[in-house]
């Protein structure tokens, strides 16, 4: 069972789309994993043959649990190997390592824990002695006992399979706020957030989409969403540090770019796939892919790559939202960029006031990357990227 | 066709872009974005399916004549009958 983000504790195996025996390549989809955030087509990491099934339609496995063997000497072993199941993996919501080797109490004594902690593990029932402190000494902390209770779905918060509410087949609404609410708790816990806010005039791109739309037939207009992504994708080249995963010290950020995308679900939730290879796409490229991974995020059908790999996120609240938003990061990234809904405004052009389709554009960085000032160069070549729409 | 099956292919091309709306719920006079929650995603979808079932080229200019299946209807009957 993989792990399909920070926030993913166990998944469902829904059903298998190979059988035993069956010749697959890397990337091709062999499962459908039902999540927190819906149905997840799973893609092999490997070119190999499927050996036997070692999980069943409909059976809940925690991550890192093995759902086949795989044969063939190039692959080697099961899907992930027994061991995986037991050690964190890089994204796994896994307390961090402690940082040195946690000298316990000695036998016989109740471990070193804070009256906090202690007093929470109590209410949630968890034994401290199960749980690695990152206090002094290795005390459990805390914000150990919320890690590990997040970590841990509790069985009173997980109600029988029957009585989920369920906005749509594979969605529970209960369980995608659970794990919204991981993410962020993780993220205002873990990322020391910087913000920038920046106007940017949108009439120069709003003038170049409305002539381009206006010979084009209705499946292949644009959306200003399209020229924000692009936008925001080729900037990266100016400020890289900004593209990346926070998976451990020292940060190196990720050289494709993955671009995640905020998509509201009508009944509730938020789910940010990501577009991959951005950076490679034309603008009618973007504009078909935002189309596709839209579709299928709301029909429950993204894969684990898109779940799992985005190197930046893009939240844009539309053509009726208001003026800005200020993002929290999407762990484990390392900046969310929020765009704020277009108005007319007034706006200072040639010398004069005039009525301009003007947008705010803001970033949430993480300081464990970078300052202000880089965050401040990024928005500001955004900006003048849609100043310029026409450059392909 | 009649205003009547203009509504209810209308409303048809609606849910198909949005399932999770109730077809017997929708008012002729709700806002797709502001009242129904279509996001400009789903509207430029519904469009194209318009375009394709009505063979009608529905420009950029003509979308604020698309904002309520009320507004929509009488749109469609107007372009239809040209």
């Amino acid at each position: 069972m993989p792990s399909l983000g920070a926030d993913m504790d166990e998944g469902k195996l829904v059903e298998w789309l190979v059988k035993p025996g069956d010749h697959v390549t890397r990337g091709d989809i062999v499962a459908v994993v039902e999540t927190q955030k819906g149905a997840i087509e799973i893609e092999i990491f490997e070119t190999c043959e499927i050996g036997e099934f070692l999980a069943l339609p409909g059976q809940t496995l925690p991550v890192g649990a093995p759902l086949a063997r795989l044969v063939e000497t190039a692959c080697g072993g099961d899907v992930p190997t027994p061991q995986a199941a037991r050690q964190p993996l890089p994204n796994a919501p896994t307390p961090p390592p402690p940082a040195k080797p946690a000298p316990l109490a000695t036998t016989g004594q109740a471990p070193l824990a804070s009256p906090a902690a202690r007093t929470r593990a109590g209410e949630l029932g968890l034994a401290l002695e199960m749980l690695s402190g990152t206090g002094p000494g290795g005390a459990v902390l805390l914000a150990d006992v919320e890690r590990q209770a997040q970590a841990v779905p509790l069985p009173a918060a997980q109600p029988a399979a029957d009585d989920r509410p369920k906005g749509k087949p594979g969605l529970d609404m209960a369980e995608m706020r659970r794990a919204i609410a991981a993410a962020m708790s993780r993220s205002k816990r873990e990322i020391p957030h910087y913000y920038l806010a920046h106007e940017i005039d949108l009439q120069a791109a709003q003038n170049w989409l409305t002539a381009r739309n206006a010979e084009r037939a209705p499946d292949r207009r644009l959306l200003m969403g399209a020229l924000l992504v692009r936008a925001t994708v080729r900037a990266l080249a100016k400020v890289p540090e900004l593209n990346g995963q926070f998976q451990s010290e020292p940060y190196s950020p990720s050289a494709a770019v993955h671009c995640g995308l905020a998509v509201a679900m009508r009944g509730g939730g938020l789910i940010a796939p990501a577009i991959l290879d951005a950076d490679a796409m034309d603008i009618d490229a973007i504009m078909a892919a935002m189309r596709d991974i839209v579709a299928r995020t709301r029909a429950g059908r993204l894969r684990n790559s898109e779940i799992t790999q985005g190197t930046i996120t893009v939240s844009s609240l539309g053509e009726t939202g208001v003026d800005a938003l200020i993002g929290v990061i999407y762990p484990p990234q390392v900046a969310l960029v929020g765009f704020g809904a277009p108005r007319l405004k007034p706006v200072v052009h040639d010398g004069g006031v005039v009525p301009r389709l003007a947008m705010t554009a803001t970033l949430a960085g993480d300081h464990r990357v970078g300052d202000g000032r880089r965050g401040a160069l990024f928005l500001a070549e955004i900006d003048r990227l849609l100043q310029e729409p026409e450059t392909p | 066709m009649t205003p009547s099956d203009l509504r209810t292919a209308f409303i048809a091309e609606l849910i198909a872009v949005a399932p999770d709306l109730d077809p017997v719920a929708i008012a002729d006079s709700d806002h797709l974005q502001d009242d129904l929650g279509l996001d400009s995603m789903d509207f430029l979808n519904l469009v194209s399916a318009l375009h394709k079932g009505f063979r009608l080229p529905i420009p950029e200019a003509d979308y604020p004549r698309l904002t309520t299946p009320a507004k929509a209807v009488a749109y469609l009957t107007e372009m239809l009958a040209r």
